[in-house]
């Protein structure tokens, strides 16, 4: 079937089985490859992105659902060759070593503070829950969101 | 904390030099532009995926793939009889059926006369698409006869018990060593057996005899295994990328098992997803996409499910341990002995080096002064899926320091004295080192009494006595924990250490070009470690040369010299050695070039950093970059001197280098539900030098989180039919931000007098010494109910059922 | 990876357009909600539906209400609306407890209340505060609606009373003012399914119970409830006494099997121990009390 997304404020259309995933479709069709699935089972948040603002596990959706919808990847947080500060946040407090889950870190904690720009550890904490990280023991990823709260970008509203 | 080193800051605002550099890989990892094995797409490329037994043990009595192949998009199905038809031109067995292990034993690749475990490799399918390839292997229908399994080590010993190796011609189900050994010995049996005798005849000691069974986890790094491979049938040339921890060794195993000239294989680890120990073993799985490349002379892809990470590659511990420890009335302890049965699964496939089958156990002693130690380990195979050394273990010193901190907390217990005084009664005085262990290591250096202290006092200890004590008699239970431990890391000197008869020393190769920018080659790989960032470092300390000019290259085969690769933390231990001797090797030739340039010997030039100059006229002299060009110019150099600013080095280390550190744990215990949380956890990290602050620290933090997981959830267990029941992460439990603290973490620095640097690596001294932190911790909690031990994981039933005096047999099914 | 077998898809566009699809399929169709119970399923190929009837576009489903002395809640109503959902929060502070323990954030924002109901796993939160709360399911079917009381709703583990063709629409709760409510679970580790969990709801007139209602989950209690419990409890005073009483006959009548999770002695401890604790919690917050 014919599925069409905007992908990080671009159309995208492919023809594929209904069954796809929508991490494969952004993986494989899309070719971003910033997304990573880890499990299978919707435990472990690599596959996190965003479906019309909400972070979503990509590897628990089809594609077919996300039909219509606007999809936002790790690829499309750097704005006019700028890192978002959550971006630079985790480089800052080295809040990632293998990488692998940090897009979905990212995608998670930028949402965290969109929402509550100023967070508390342990609202940080419960906010990445559903995301395993196996090099970081999270301290630093939770430090990393702490440093883009205390830095926010110039035209984001200080709440 | 730190003395830090005054480092002059480059143009590029990083240290020149030792110091928190944040690191160049991150650039790309944030923006989504890692490079990892399933993002590797060739044109033409085919998918492929793996049928596994459902059985732990059962005959193979057919395979029907008809089903399979008809199915359109399907372009092969290969089970074991084929690869059987597949002749092999190497010296290690005649055909593609079975494999070599790291350990001299064999592993089928595709199981041809049984299944000797659940989620083993029985046949393979290659198709034009990842979701065919599964469809397919869904239509292969395999004709098992289910034959009784081995699930329990201790039964496997057990006469009667069904023979899993048959193939080898075994009748029972014990694991003989490359050497002939059935059973691996360390430290002086009869001097052991005598001190604890004397001991227990002894009214002014005691002897503590405990259990322990550290259980069988997994490494679970967030990315699985996974390879691409491509042959080009014109050229021969084998290009794979793979999650590989090891490039080259991987490859040179894949030209015995492939037959296949060593000079045609490209290996290509591109980034890894986490390795710990994972991507350090050969599973069929690669060698399938090997195969698959060559029957369809195409490029395929073969992406391990999460299932199948957790069910088939390389698992970790799986030790039954019995420890004796004899000690004086006042807690100075005599004499230590073990007693091991190693559950090694259904074929010996642990990665160590040869002459240490039980890895580095036998450092068990630990970090305590007393002459008299011993261990026996003796190995069985069962019906589980093979690996043994892996999830950080530093060759299997997690267990070595598991089962001593275990002891010690228990003889604490026995003698009603504080675990943290009988630590510091027992520990090594720092006149002590080098101090041989009475099982026969060398331990570089130490001072283990201050850093004891320093996390005691982070730690507050003595306010947490006096909360716990206030707590306990409220009918609350708050637990604190020590944990003390020594590694022995950087295997190794090449005399005593080899994997398959390969010598673990490192290459290395430094190029200095003309505008006095850099490039490092290393055989070692990182898998997140941060190697691009730290090894800069290193060349930029010896030679001044700031880090954003020096680029490092690892994981290609084709572009780094030959090394043994990162795991058993050796990259810094090795390579980082390797890294500070080729740089100096530069250096050596830069002094030659601008006393050339200079008119003067080299003799009369000092180093100070990035420039060489006239001893007594610091005016005149030449920078590294100014050196570069003129190594590239037409400046005459003296006889003999090549030009050019390169160097190669192999290093070959003296010893091992010995990080060691004081860990204490916090813990509250809800003994309604048996819910542990842990409240605090401080770590104090000696690891020698520190070359990059901040990813030492990170990598502590990992370990800690590794060793809350062990401790508390992480676990894989089977029932008496054979089935995994830790197969998914919805079993196979991480532990999440929720489940760790924020992480207190102090330092020492003692450097390792036989590195270049001084360092000691440090990757996996958390997950080491963090378990017995946490267990030391719920015990101690735990200890107003009389209860001295529970195996790990202490899961909210495990505590429970401790507290009813009834703790739960962890690697076997709940019943 | 692991992906799911071939599968048609449609979408519906009304809860009649579903019910249609639904009947034109029969029991080879299945809804797709948040997808979170269904999908993996698929991935591991233990469900293996020919058509998926895709009714996220169903606004009719979604929902917080007051509706009379009764608050509705719309079946494609995710966790995250309930666990943020101002309305509940005032009434029932037992869904925001237990829902901060469901899953994970992230899971939270696509599974859907109706999803997890008709999944009708035996460790499944909702059924456990849907039982305490007695609330009523609605189902409705080409026929038209039908409710169904919580305690009713499941036949069996993985089993409801939504029948082949027919659609949860939504749940609704009475209304019990001056009621106090709590949860607590027990799990392995933040974002695991129960070992044990129990919910109350309690009224407190005079000084004594004047309703109970209690939710037990992953224990194999009847209709994830402790009628006994409840029965012996009304009229009683609050007291520690009571409550222990109360819960212990309540884990009696609880059947565990052991698993991964637990032995069976620690998951009926649980049941009591739990129980405990959510009715001396809904006691304490219950007005009146």
């Amino acid at each position: 079937m014919e599925i069409s997304m905007k992908i990080n404020g671009a159309e995208v259309t492919h023809d594929v089985e209904p069954r796809t995933l929508l991490v494969h479709f952004v993986r494989e069709n899309a070719g971003l490859r910033g997304t990573h699935w880890g499990c299978d089972t919707s435990n472990c948040g690599a596959c996190v992105l965003w479906v019309d603002g909400t972070p979503t596990k990509s590897c628990t959706m089809l594609a077919a659902s996300a039909a219509g919808h606007d999809i936002t990847t790790v690829e499309g947080l750097e704005k006019d060759g700028k890192l978002d500060p959550i971006q630079q946040g985790f480089i800052e407090c080295h809040g990632l070593q293998c990488g692998f889950c940090t897009p979905g870190m990212l995608m998670t904690g930028r949402w965290i503070l969109d929402n509550n720009p100023k967070p508390s550890e342990e609202e940080i904490r419960e906010g990445i829950s559903g995301q395993l990280c196996r090099c970081t023991g999270y301290k630093n990823i939770v430090d990393s969101i702490h440093w883009a709260a205390d830095h926010p970008a110039e035209n984001e509203v200080s709440a | 904390m730190t003395a830090v080193q005054e480092v002059p800051i480059s143009a590029g605002g990083n240290p020149i030099g030792f110091g928190s550099m944040k690191r160049v890989e991150d650039q790309r990892f944030v923006r989504g532009q890692g490079n990892y094995v399933d993002d590797v797409n060739l044109p033409g490329m085919l998918h492929s995926a793996i049928l596994r037994s459902p059985w732990a043990h059962a005959r193979i009595k057919s395979i029907d793939t008809s089903a399979a192949l008809a199915l359109p998009g399907v372009i092969a199905v290969l089970t074991g009889k084929d690869l059987e038809g597949i002749p092999r031109p190497s010296l290690l067995g005649d055909n593609f059926a079975w494999m070599p292990t790291l350990s001299y034993d064999t592993q089928a690749v595709l199981a041809t006369d049984k299944v000797r475990f659940q989620g083993q490799e029985v046949a393979y399918v290659i198709a034009e698409s990842r979701y065919i390839a599964k469809d397919a292997v869904e239509l292969i229908d395999v004709d098992y006869e289910p034959l009784e399994p081995v699930m329990d080590a201790k039964r496997a010993m057990d006469p009667g018990a069904p023979v899993i190796r048959d193939d080898k011609g075994q009748t029972d189900n014990s694991i003989t060593d490359v050497h002939g050994h059935k059973t691996w010995e360390s430290g002086n049996a009869i001097s052991t057996a005598e001190a604890i005798a004397r001991a227990e005849a002894d009214p002014n000691c005691v002897v503590v005899t405990q259990e322990v069974m550290y259980p069988r986890v997994h490494p679970a790094p967030m990315e699985t295994c996974g390879s691409v491979a491509h042959l080009d049938k014109v050229t021969g040339q084998l290009t794979l990328y793979t999650t590989s921890q090891a490039p080259h060794a991987h490859r040179t195993v894949y030209a015995m098992v492939a037959g296949l000239p060593e000079q045609k294989i490209r290996v290509i680890a591109p980034d890894i997803g986490g390795g710990f120990g994972n991507k350090v073993g050969v599973y069929p799985g690669y060698v399938l996409s090997i195969l698959g490349t060559i029957v369809t002379g195409k490029p395929v892809k073969w992406i391990e499910d999460r299932g199948e990470n957790l069910m088939s590659t390389s698992f970790a511990r799986d030790y039954h341990m019995t420890g004796k420890i004899a000690a004086t009335k006042d807690g100075k302890i005599l004499a230590v002995d073990v007693d091991v049965l190693a559950d090694h699964g259904a074929f010996n496939g642990v990665a160590q080096p040869t002459n240490y089958p039980a890895g580095f156990f036998h450092i068990f002693s630990g970090s305590y002064d007393y002459p008299d130690a011993h261990c026996k380990v003796t190995p069985v195979y069962t019906n589980k899926a093979p690996g043994g050394v892996a999830y950080a273990c530093s060759f299997r010193i997690t267990e070595a320091v598991y089962v001593i901190e275990r002891l010690v907390d228990c003889l604490a217990a026995e003698l009603g004295m504080d675990p943290a005084e009988l630590r510091l009664k027992n520990l090594l005085k720092p006149d002590q080192f080098p101090y041989t262990s009475p099982t026969g290591w060398v331990y570089d250096s130490g001072q283990y009494e201050k850093t004891m202290r320093v996390a005691m006092e982070i730690a507050g200890y003595d306010e947490l006595r006096r909360e716990q004590a206030e707590k306990r008699a409220r009918g609350e239970y708050m637990g604190i924990g020590i944990s003390f431990f020594t590694e022995g890391v950087g295997a190794g000197p090449r005399k005593d250490m080899d994997i398959l008869g390969l010598g673990m020393a490192d290459g290395i190769e430094l190029r200095v070009h003309p505008t006095g920018k850099a490039v490092l080659r290393l055989s070692v790989m990182s898998q997140g470690q941060g190697h691009e960032t730290t090894y800069a470092q290193i060349v930029a300390h010896e030679l001044g040369i700031p880090p954003e000019d020096i680029d490092v290259v690892n994981g290609d085969t084709d572009q780094t010299p030959f090394g043994l690769g990162t795991y058993g933390s050796r990259s810094m231990p090795v390579s980082g050695a390797a890294a500070a001797i080729v740089s100096r090797k530069v250096k050596e030739r830069a002094r030659i070039v601008a006393a050339a340039a200079l008119e003067c010997s080299p003799d009369d030039l000092e180093w100070e950093l990035g420039r060489w100059s006239v001893k007594g006229d610091k005016e005149r002299g030449k920078t590294i970059q100014e050196i570069a060009l003129l190594s590239h110019s037409s400046l005459e150099l003296p006889e003999g001197v090549e030009g050019h600013l390169d160097a190669t080095a192999v290093y070959n280390p003296p010893n091992l280098t010995y990080p060691y550190g004081a860990y204490i744990c916090v813990v509250d215990v809800d003994p309604g539900t048996g819910v542990v949380k842990v409240r605090r956890f401080i770590a104090v990290d000696d690891c020698g030098t520190r070359v990059n602050p901040m990813l030492v620290d990170g990598q502590v933090h990992g370990g800690i989180a590794d060793g809350i997981g062990m401790a508390l959830m992480e676990l894989i267990a089977f029932d008496t039919d054979g089935n995994n029941l830790g197969g998914s992460f919805m079993d196979y439990l991480l532990p999440t931000s929720m489940e760790c603290p924020s992480f207190e973490l102090g330092e020492t620095v003692t450097p390792s007098p036989h590195h270049p640097i001084g360092a000691k690596g440090v990757g996996e001294s958390a997950t080491v010494g963090s378990p017995a932190a946490v267990v030391n911790a719920v015990m101690d909690a735990l200890a107003p109910f009389g209860v001295r031990h529970a195996d790990m994981p202490l899961t909210p039933s495990n505590v429970w059922r401790a507290i009813q005096g009834n703790p739960i047999r962890v690697d076997m099914a709940i019943e | 990876m692991q992906t799911p077998a071939p599968v048609d898809y449609v979408r519906a566009t009304s809860v009649a357009d579903a019910l249609s699809l639904l009947q034109q399929h029969g029991d080879e169709a299945r809804l797709l909600a948040g997808g979170h119970s269904l999908l993996p399923m698929m991935k591991l190929r233990l469900a293996r539906p020919e058509i998926l009837v895709d009714i996220n576009d169903l606004d009719e489903l979604r929902g917080i209400r007051i509706d009379g002395n009764e608050i509705v809640v719309g079946a494609m109503v995710t966790h995250a609306e309930i666990l943020n959902s101002p309305i509940l929060f005032e009434h029932y502070p037992i869904f925001r407890e237990a829902e901060k323990v469901i899953a994970d954030p992230i899971v939270r924002n696509k599974g859907t209340m109706g999803g997890s109901m008709c999944q009708a796993d035996p460790a499944e939160d909702l059924s456990a505060v849907g039982a305490a709360l007695r609330g009523t399911v609605v189902i409705q079917n080409a026929e038209g609606r039908r409710t169904v009381a919580m305690r009713e709703f499941h036949e069996g583990p993985y089993e409801t009373k939504v029948a082949d063709g027919e659609i949860l629409v939504e749940v609704r709760y009475p209304i019990l003012p001056g009621s106090g409510s709590a949860y607590e679970k027990v799990e392995r580790r933040s974002g695991d399914w129960a070992v044990c969990a129990a919910g109350a709801c309690v009224t407190i007139s005079g000084g004594v119970f004047s309703s109970v209602g209690i939710g037990i989950g992953a224990v194999n209690a009847e209709h994830f409830t402790a009628v006994d419990a409840e029965a012996f409890l009304v009229g009683k005073e609050p007291t520690a006494e009571n409550i222990a009483t109360a819960a212990q006959m309540a884990a009696d009548s609880c059947d565990p099997s052991a698993d991964q999770r637990g032995p069976a002695d620690y998951k009926k401890h649980l049941a009591m121990e739990l129980t405990k604790r959510a009715l001396t919690r809904a006691a304490a917050a219950a007005k009146g009390a």
